[in-house]
C-alpha cells in the first residue's frame, strides 16, 4: 500500500529519515553485528589476547548442563507465568465485562499495575513474603509451611513466577476487555435464544470469539517473561537460591559483567536474538492474517 | 431469569472486588511499611495498619536518602528517571514522526530499504545486546550521562510503524489541497499533519513515558556514579546491604515514589493510555 | 479572468497505461467547462493535470495564455473542490478559508474581509469558528466552495464536489453552484460522471471515453447531434435507442445511402404510438414487455422479434432487440401488447458500423 499524493524532493526525505536511521545504526546494528561476532570469538583469561574460535563458544554452552536448565527453566517460567496470568486476567475480564455499576471504576483500580516498574514489583513481593518479617510469611508458617525462598530453590521460583504474574494481570485484562467489547452482543444474544446457558455460552461462543486475543497474549506474555522479568529476578532473588531463578536473560547478564564470559554471553544473546525473531515472526503472521496494514 | 442475573451480578462484584484487593495489596503494606518504625518492620511486628511516621520517612527519603547504602536523596533520583523518561518519549516521537513522513510522503532511492533497517528493531529488545551497546555508549563517553541513558532506548520502529499506519489513513486530498493552498512539504507537516497526529502522539506519549521511567537494565549498566543513577536502580542498591539492616521504611517509601508518577499518569490519562497501548500492540 | 486551453495533452504512466491520450480543449474565459464520461474514462486525470497535482506527460496546458505545465499548484492561481472536500479537520471554518491566503502572505485584514464576504455570499457566517465534524454535508460542501472563493484565482476546479450530497441537496447546490459561477464570472472545469449535472451546468460539454474526448460542444447541440454512438447511450436519459440498419426491416424503410449506414439511433422522445409510417421515418413493431410509469410520463420496453444482431458496445447500451419508447403519462399499453411506434426522418440519428461517426443523410 503506498500514498498517491506525495511531495517531491531530493534531499529533504533523507534528511527527515537521518536522525532516526542514525541512531538505529548506532546503537542498535552496530552492537547487535559485535555481538555476533563476539561469539565466535574467544578471549585469554586476562582479557589480553583474542582469537577466532568458529562456533567453540557455542558448542560449550550446549555441552554446558547448566544451559539447558536455564533454557527449560525460562520456558517453564514463561508458561507458568502466561496460564496464570491469563486465566485471572480472563475472568476479571468477563466480569467487568457485564454491564455492572460502577464498570469504570473497576476498570481503573484493575489497570494501574501496569505502570509499576519490575523492580519495584520485585520489592514488594519480596518484602511481603520474607522469610523473617513478611506480612504473609506469618500466615504461611501458621498453616505449617516452611516458607524460605531465600534457602529453597522452589519456592523462590514461585514467587517469582507470582509476582511476574501479578504484574502482567493489568495488561492482559485490558486486552481482553478490548476482545470481548468486539464480540457482536447480537451473537451472545442468538446463543441465548438457542439455549444456551452463560457457563455453556462463554465456552462455546465467547471462548473460540476471543482465541485470537488469547493467541496473541500468549506471545506477548512469553516476550515478557523471556525479558521484563530480569527488573523482577534481581531485586528479588539475583537468580538464586544457586541458579533457581536465573533465566536466560538473567545469565547473559550473569556471565557477561559478573563472570567476564563475554564470548560465550555474547553466544547467548544471539541465541536470545533467534528466539525472539522467531516469536516476534510467529506474532507476526497473525497479526497479518488479523490486521491488514 | 431475572433473579438470576441478579445474583449474577452479585458474583461478579464480589469477583471484582477480589482482584482489586489481589492487585492492591502488594501495594498497599508497601504504603504501611513506609510509615512505620524499621526496627518494628525488621522484628517481623509491622502493623497492617498504617503507622505515624510517614513525614518523617517520606522528608528522609527524598531529601536525604538512606543512612547506610545509597546516601543518595531520592528525589536526585526521581530527577533522574524523570529527564530520562521524557527524553526517551520526546525523542523517540520526534524522531519517528518525521522518518514516518520521510517515508509516506515522499518517494526516494532505498526508501524500503529504511523502513525494513527500521522496521527490523522491533523484534529484538535492549536485553539481548547489551553489552556491546555498553561498550559503544563507553567508547562514545556516553557513560553517566543522560545522553547515554536515552539513546539506546530510542532506537526501535513501534513508534515509526505507528505514525506509519496513521499516515496511512490521512486522505490524500488534503496534502493536494494544501499544496494548492501553497503549502510545501515542510509547511503541510507543521500546519496539518502535526495537528492531525495529536492524539497519536499523546497516547505514544504516555506509554513511552511509562516505559523510561521504567527501565531497569539499561540505566543499571550505564550508570556508575550515585548522583546519575535512577530511582529503579536505586531501590535496588538500597537492598543490597546484606549486613546492615535493611532500611525498610527508606526503601517502600521509595518503591511508592517510583510507582507515583506512572500510575498517576495511567489513571489520570486512562483513554489515551488504553489507546497507546493497544495502539503500540498493533 | 483566463482561458484555460488544452493542447494535446497526454498522460502516460510509468507502466505503460495511457490514461489520456492526447486531448484539445478550449475553455473561454468565464465559461463553465464540465468534463463528463462513465468512471475511468480519464476526466478527473485531466481535471488533476490542470490542476498540477498530476504531471502532464505531453502536451501543453495553458491558463491565461501561458503554459503551467511545470508550474506548482499553488503558482497556477487556481482553486479546487474536492469530492470529499478536503478540509483541514482541524481548523476552523474561518481558518480553513483563511488558509491559503495566510500561505501567500496576504495581511490579516484583508483576509478577514474576504473570508466574511465568501462566508456571507454562501451563508456560512454563523458557523465560522466551528470545526469540519460540527457541521452537516450540504454546510462542508459550501465550506469547501469557499476555500475557493476566497482565493479569487483565475479557474474554479471542481472534481465531483456534489457525489457526497443526497438528492434534494445535490439538486439545489447545482443550481447554487451555477449561479455563483455566473456572478463570480470565474472560468470553471468541472468533472462528473452524472449527464443529467452536465447538461445543466455547462456551457461548453467535453464528453470523455477512454482517455479521448469523444465530442465537445454546447450541450443541447451535443444532444442534438452526437457525434458518436457512444454519446448517443451517454448523454440523455433513458439513451438512445441503437440498432442495426442491415436489418432487411429498417434497411427499406430508410433506403438508399441511409440504409448502409451501419447503426440507427432514435431518442425514446422520439417515437409515438401509430400506426402509421411517416413518410422518410422509420416504424417499428415492438412487444411490450415492461411499463414504468412516473407519472408525468411513461416508458415502454418492448423487443423487436426480428432483431437478432448487436450493435456496437458502449456503456448504457440496451440489451439486443430492446427498445425504450416515450410516451405522455396518461397513455399506457398492456404488458404482452404488440404495438407499432415511429419516428421522423429528421428525428433519425445514423453512424458508421463502428459507431465512431455520425452520418448526416
Amino acid at each position: 500500500m503506498q500514498k498517491q499524493a506525495i511531495f517531491q524532493s531530493k534531499l529533504l526525505p533523507y534528511a527527515l529519515v537521518a536522525p532516526q536511521l542514525a541512531i538505529v545504526l548506532i546503537f542498535f546494528y552496530w552492537p547487535a553485528l559485535q555481538a555476533v561476532i563476539q561469539s565466535f570469538l574467544l578471549q585469554d583469561a586476562f582479557g589480553l589476547s583474542t582469537s577466532f574460535v568458529w562456533f567453540e563458544n557455542y558448542l560449550e554452552l550446549f555441552s554446558e548442563p547448566a544451559y539447558f536448565e536455564t533454557v527449560v527453566r525460562t520456558f517453564f517460567f514463561s508458561f507458568a507465568i502466561a496460564t496464570s496470568s491469563l486465566s485471572v486476567a480472563l475472568l476479571l475480564a468477563v466480569m467487568a465485562d457485564k454491564p455492572l455499576r460502577g464498570g469504570a471504576v473497576y476498570r481503573t483500580l484493575l489497570i494501574w499495575p501496569y505502570a509499576v516498574a519490575p523492580p519495584v514489583v520485585g520489592v514488594l513481593w519480596v518484602f511481603m513474603l520474607h522469610p523473617s518479617l513478611g506480612v504473609l510469611s506469618r500466615y504461611l508458617r501458621a498453616a505449617g509451611i516452611e516458607w524460605n525462598p531465600l534457602l529453597d530453590g522452589n519456592q523462590a521460583a514461585t514467587l517469582v513466577i507470582l509476582a511476574a504474574a501479578w504484574k502482567q494481570i493489568s495488561y492482559n485484562f485490558l486486552f481482553f476487555l478490548a476482545g470481548l467489547a468486539a464480540i457482536p452482543k447480537s451473537v451472545l444474544e442468538a446463543a441465548a435464544i438457542d439455549g444456551a446457558r452463560p457457563m455453556r455460552r462463554f465456552w462455546t461462543v465467547t471462548f473460540p470469539l476471543l482465541s485470537p486475543t488469547i493467541f496473541f497474549l500468549l506471545v506477548v506474555n512469553i516476550v515478557y517473561a523471556f525479558f521484563d522479568t530480569f527488573g523482577i529476578i534481581d531485586t528479588m532473588t539475583r537468580g538464586g537460591p544457586g541458579t533457581s531463578t536465573v533465566t536466560l536473560v538473567y545469565k547473559v547478564y550473569n556471565d557477561g559483567l559478573i563472570g567476564g564470559n563475554l564470548g560465550s554471553s555474547a553466544a547467548q544473546s544471539v541465541i536470545l536474538m533467534i528466539m525472539v525473531i522467531v516469536l516476534t515472526g510467529i506474532q507476526f503472521r497473525f497479526v497479518e492474517r488479523k490486521v491488514t496494514y | 431469569m431475572v433473579e438470576q442475573e441478579g445474583f449474577r451480578r452479585y458474583v461478579a462484584h464480589i469477583i471484582l472486588w477480589i482482584g482489586i484487593a489481589i492487585v492492591a495489596f502488594p501495594v498497599y503494606v508497601a504504603f504501611v511499611a513506609s510509615t512505620q518504625d524499621n526496627a518494628l518492620i525488621a522484628n517481623g511486628q509491622m502493623s497492617l495498619l498504617p503507622g505515624g511516621h510517614f513525614f518523617e520517612v517520606y522528608y528522609q527519603t527524598i531529601f536525604v536518602g538512606t543512612s547506610g547504602s545509597t546516601r543518595e536523596p531520592v528525589g536526585n533520583m526521581m530527577f533522574n528517571s524523570l529527564v530520562m523518561a521524557l527524553a526517551i518519549a520526546i525523542g523517540k516521537i520526534a524522531i519517528s514522526i518525521i522518518s514516518a513522513y520521510a517515508i509516506v510522503y515522499f518517494r526516494f532511492p532505498f526508501r524500503m530499504a529504511i523502513f525494513w533497517i527500521i522496521f527490523i528493531t522491533l523484534m529484538l529488545p535492549v536485553e539481548v545486546r547489551i553489552y556491546p551497546t555498553y561498550k559503544i555508549v563507553a567508547d562514545l563517553h556516553m557513560l553517566d550521562s543522560y545522553a547515554g541513558l536515552a539513546l539506546p532506548l530510542i532506537a526501535s520502529a513501534t513508534a515509526t510503524l505507528l505514525f506509519r499506519q496513521f499516515f496511512m489513513t490521512v486522505p490524500d486530498e488534503l496534502l493536494e489541497a494544501s499544496r494548492i493552498d501553497g503549502a510545501g512539504p515542510l509547511r503541510f507537516f507543521w500546519d496539518t499533519l502535526l495537528p492531525l497526529s495529536r492524539t497519536n502522539m499523546a497516547a505514544l506519549f504516555v506509554i513511552l513515558f511509562i516505559l523510561g521511567w521504567n527501565q531497569y537494565l539499561w540505566p543499571l549498566l550505564i550508570t556508575t556514579r550515585d548522583d546519575m543513577q535512577t530511582i529503579q536502580i536505586g531501590i535496588r542498591k538500597m537492598m543490597t546491604t546484606n549486613d546492615a539492616l535493611t532500611e525498610w521504611p527508606i526503601v517502600m517509601a521509595t518503591a511508592v515514589l517510583a510507582m507515583l508518577p506512572p500510575v498517576f499518569v495511567v489513571v489520570a490519562m486512562q483513554k489515551l493510555f488504553v489507546r497507546g497501548l493497544v495502539e503500540t500492540e498493533k | 479572468m483566463a482561458n484555460v486551453t488544452l493542447r494535446n495533452v497526454r498522460k502516460t504512466y510509468s507502466g505503460g497505461f495511457e490514461a489520456i491520450k492526447g486531448v484539445n480543449v478550449d475553455v473561454g474565459d468565464g465559461q463553465f467547462c464540465v468534463l463528463v464520461g462513465p468512471s475511468g474514462c480519464g476526466k478527473s486525470t485531466l481535471l488533476r493535470m490542470v490542476a498540477g497535482l498530476e504531471t502532464v506527460t505531453g502536451g501543453e496546458i495553458d491558463i491565461g495564455g501561458k503554459v503551467v505545465n511545470g508550474i506548482e499548484p499553488a503558482d497556477r492561481d487556481i482553486a479546487m473542490v474536492f469530492q470529499n472536500y478536503a478540509l483541514y479537520p482541524h481548523m476552523s471554518v474561518f481558518n480553513n478559508m483563511a488558509y491559503g491566503l495566510r500561505n501567500r502572505g496576504m495581511p490579516e485584514a484583508e483576509i478577514k474581509t474576504r473570508v466574511e464576504e465568501a462566508a456571507r455570499v454562501l451563508e456560512l457566517s454563523a458557523m465560522l469558528e466551528r470545526k469540519p465534524r460540527q457541521l452537516s454535508g450540504g454546510q462542508r460542501q459550501r465550506v469547501a466552495m469557499g476555500r475557493a472563493i476566497v482565493r479569487q484565482p483565475k479557474v474554479f476546479l471542481f472534481d465531483e464536489p456534489l457525489s457526497n450530497l443526497d438528492a434534494k441537496l445535490r439538486i439545489s447546490m447545482r443550481v447554487e453552484i451555477r449561479k455563483l459561477q455566473r456572478r463570480l464570472n470565474v472560468t470553471s472545469i468541472y468533472v462528473t460522471h452524472d449527464q443529467l449535472e452536465a447538461m445543466t451546468l455547462a456551457d461548453i460539454l467535453v464528453v470523455m471515453n477512454g482517455g479521448q474526448v469523444e465530442q465537445v460542444g454546447n450541450p443541447l447541440a451535443i444532444y442534438e447531434k452526437p457525434a458518436t454512438t457512444f454519446v448517443a447511450s451517454f448523454i440523455g436519459a433513458p439513451p438512445m435507442n441503437l440498432m442495426s440498419t442491415r436489418q432487411d426491416e429498417i434497411k427499406s424503410q430508410l433506403g438508399g445511402a441511409a440504409g448502409e449506414a451501419g447503426i440507427l439511433g432514435i431518442r425514446p422522445e422520439d417515437l409515438v404510438i401509430t400506426d402509421q409510417t411517416p413518410s422518410g421515418g422509420v416504424a417499428l413493431s415492438l412487444t411490450v414487455d415492461a411499463i414504468e410509469r412516473v407519472g408525468a410520463e411513461t416508458f415502454v420496453y418492448g423487443s423487436r422479434a426480428q432483431d437478432e444482431q448487436r450493435v456496437a458496445a458502449t456503456p448504457g447500451e440496451l440489451p439486443p432487440g430492446e427498445v425504450i419508447v416515450r410516451i405522455p403519462g396518461t397513455e399506457a399499453p398492456a404488458i404482452g401488447a404488440r404495438i407499432r411506434v415511429a419516428a421522423v426522418r429528421n428525428k433519425l440519428h445514423l453512424f458508421s458500423g463502428d459507431g465512431r461517426t455520425r452520418i448526416e443523410v
